[in-house]
């Protein structure tokens, strides 16, 4: 996984993570991807000023090395390609100058940035997509600016819930293939083939694969890949692709099977981002039980959910448990389906909105791809919240697998 | 000789100033010294695994952040052994600095709550208060029992 040459320099702008038991993961992340956590320098006496600087006087010292390494970052007293900014999950201060520091970086440095809170739970591999994403940035550059597919080529996204494949030829999508994700690499195999039989090609005649989603080191390793990387690049390149929108600023919201990404887009390449995964009621699944209980295919609650109204259905919590519980108790007090099926969409995209847009700034156009984006009233909900319209570009189920086909094809030409 | 607890815990002049009084400080200095001398821990920096923060439960609940339990996993048992106490108000981040507030107000809690003999002194910022500060500290220390006043 990890790439030969230099290693990519990030700086570690963090709170409490020696303290907490994480700093090892941290550091077994970045080795695995050929990167060197750094900790930019800084003069001590600063700490003392950095707050009324910085104009937040926060409490905790850690917090105000935190500002004072990153203002080191942006005034380039610390050479990096990319920053994390880390600190404690549920503490307030932190979770403000966090916030701020990752915008601060960002705007005035044009560093990729990502933050996350994190647990004594935290392990490497929950890090790593993270790490990965701002590897890639930084050390991929020339591959993210590729706007057009060329030759030949084949993307697969194993996901946590499907599979999707595709196929590409000059830079039209020629074969697709969408099957439930059961044996990683049984469905990846299947969901290629049924690419394959739509396109009219044979395996033989792909001249660059691309891989990503959960599995797709097990997947490009079987496939030989020439491509593997992690979701938040490969679904950016594929959302803006998807929807003519590769030049200029726009804000990918992606919701997966399991999981939610937040990602803020410069002429493809991703700039700030977040990424859930751990409450599923703000994912695709809160969906699929939805659908269950109200004894509708997946594919048909979003028009049901178009016909509506979400706020007649009182939903006293955003679990999956509980959540779905409280549409239960909905319909037994007489809410129709519709109302139902709404509340969920609304809910999901509450939740999103709550957790992860806070920390992205949006800028249009607003791009939903995943495959809960074909539920109608998920994007709807959407572009009722935020009032803005949310653009859902077709096959916005695939993103991941263009994005996998369109970058690999910087393979091709090479 | 008694054990004094001294906050900031890291603080290498108050450490220093329990030691020439023939007390014997509790300090984080210690404390972190032997953890990275753990034979078989490899966890750099501090060699702090995820088993500290849940030590650390001893001292704070699950809600509060995994970075104040694992410093407090290092702070609760020194509070623990302490006789008596020295926490310094206010002070520069070079007299010594514990980073998080939360573990901060949580350690200085924890001290005064043990109802042993503390000296709480404000941080000086003139010769004189500087004067004044290391006077009383000393008087604190050659109060305590078995104090070796001869130092």
């Amino acid at each position: 996984m990890s790439d030969k040459g230099d290693p990519v320099l990030i700086a570690l702008v963090s709170c409490g993570s020696e303290y907490a038991g994480v700093q090892s993961e941290l550091e077994k992340a970045a080795s695995t991807l050929n990167a060197k956590l750094v900790y930019p320098e800084m003069d001590v006496a600063t700490l003392d000023t950095i707050g009324m600087e910085f104009g937040l006087e926060v409490a905790s010292p850690d917090l105000r090395l935190m500002m004072a390494r990153a203002k080191a970052v942006v005034e380039g007293v610390a050479k990096v390609d990319g920053v994390f900014v880390t600190s404690c999950f549920r503490c307030a201060e932190a979770a403000i100058v966090r916030n701020e520091l990752r915008r601060y970086i960002f705007e005035e440095s044009g560093l990729p940035v990502i933050s996350y809170s994190f647990t004594e739970r935290t392990t490497a591999a929950t890090l790593l997509t993270r790490l990965e994403a701002l590897t890639t940035i930084a050390r991929r550059k020339h591959l993210l600016a590729r706007t057009k597919q060329t030759g030949i080529t084949a993307g697969i996204d194993s996901g946590s819930t499907t599979t999707k494949a595709v196929v590409m030829k000059d830079n039209e999508i020629v074969g697709e293939g969408w099957v439930p994700t059961i044996k990683v690499l049984e469905s990846a195999e299947t969901a290629l083939q049924q690419a394959l039989d739509q396109s009219g090609l044979k395996t033989e005649d792909i001249q660059a694969i691309g891989t990503t989603g959960y599995g797709r080191f097990l997947i490009g390793e079987h496939f030989k890949a020439d491509l593997v990387q992690e979701e938040i690049t490969m679904n950016s390149k594929g959302a803006v692709y998807l929807a003519d929108q590769q030049k200029g600023p726009a804000t990918v919201i992606d919701i997966g099977g399991m999981d939610n990404k937040a990602i803020s887009v410069q002429d493809g390449i991703p700039g700030m981002f977040t990424m859930g995964g751990i409450c599923a009621g703000a994912s695709g699944r809160f969906l699929e039980m939805t659908a269950k209980r109200l004894g509708v295919e997946i594919t048909d609650l979003g028009d049901l959910a178009i016909k509506g109204m979400g706020e007649n259905v009182e939903m006293n919590s955003y679990c999956i448990v509980f959540g779905i519980q409280s549409l239960v108790n909905s319909l037994a007090k007489g809410s129709s389906p519709e109302d139902v099926a709404a509340a969920a969409c609304h809910s999901v995209v509450e939740q999103i909105f709550e957790q992860q847009l806070q920390e992205v700034e949006v800028k249009e156009p607003l791009i939903l791809v995943g495959g809960s984006s074909l539920i109608a009233g998920v994007p709807k909900a959407l572009g009722d919240l935020l009032k803005i319209d949310v653009i859902v570009p077709p096959h916005s189920q695939l993103i991941g697998a263009v994005g996998a086909a369109l970058l690999a094809s910087g393979y091709v030409s090479e | 000789m008694a054990k004094v607890i001294i906050y900031p815990t890291n603080s290498l002049i108050l450490s220093d100033m329990v030691e020439r009084f023939g007390h014997e400080p509790l300090a984080m200095m210690e404390k972190i010294k032997k953890i990275i001398n753990t034979v078989g821990v490899d966890s750099p920096p501090l060699n702090i695994t995820p088993e500290e923060p849940k030590r650390g439960l001893k001292y704070a609940a699950v809600e509060v952040p995994a970075g104040v339990r694992g410093r407090m996993a290092l702070i609760g048992p020194m509070i623990e052994l302490a006789e008596a106490g020295i926490i310094v108000g206010d002070s520069s981040i070079s007299f010594g600095c514990m980073g998080c507030a939360r573990t901060n107000e949580l350690t200085k809690f924890l001290i005064r709550e043990k109802g042993i003999p503390i000296l709480e002194i404000k941080y000086p910022h003139t010769e004189e208060e500087g004067q004044d500060f290391v006077y009383k500290i000393a008087e604190f220390l050659k109060s305590l029992p078995s104090g070796s006043d001869e130092k």
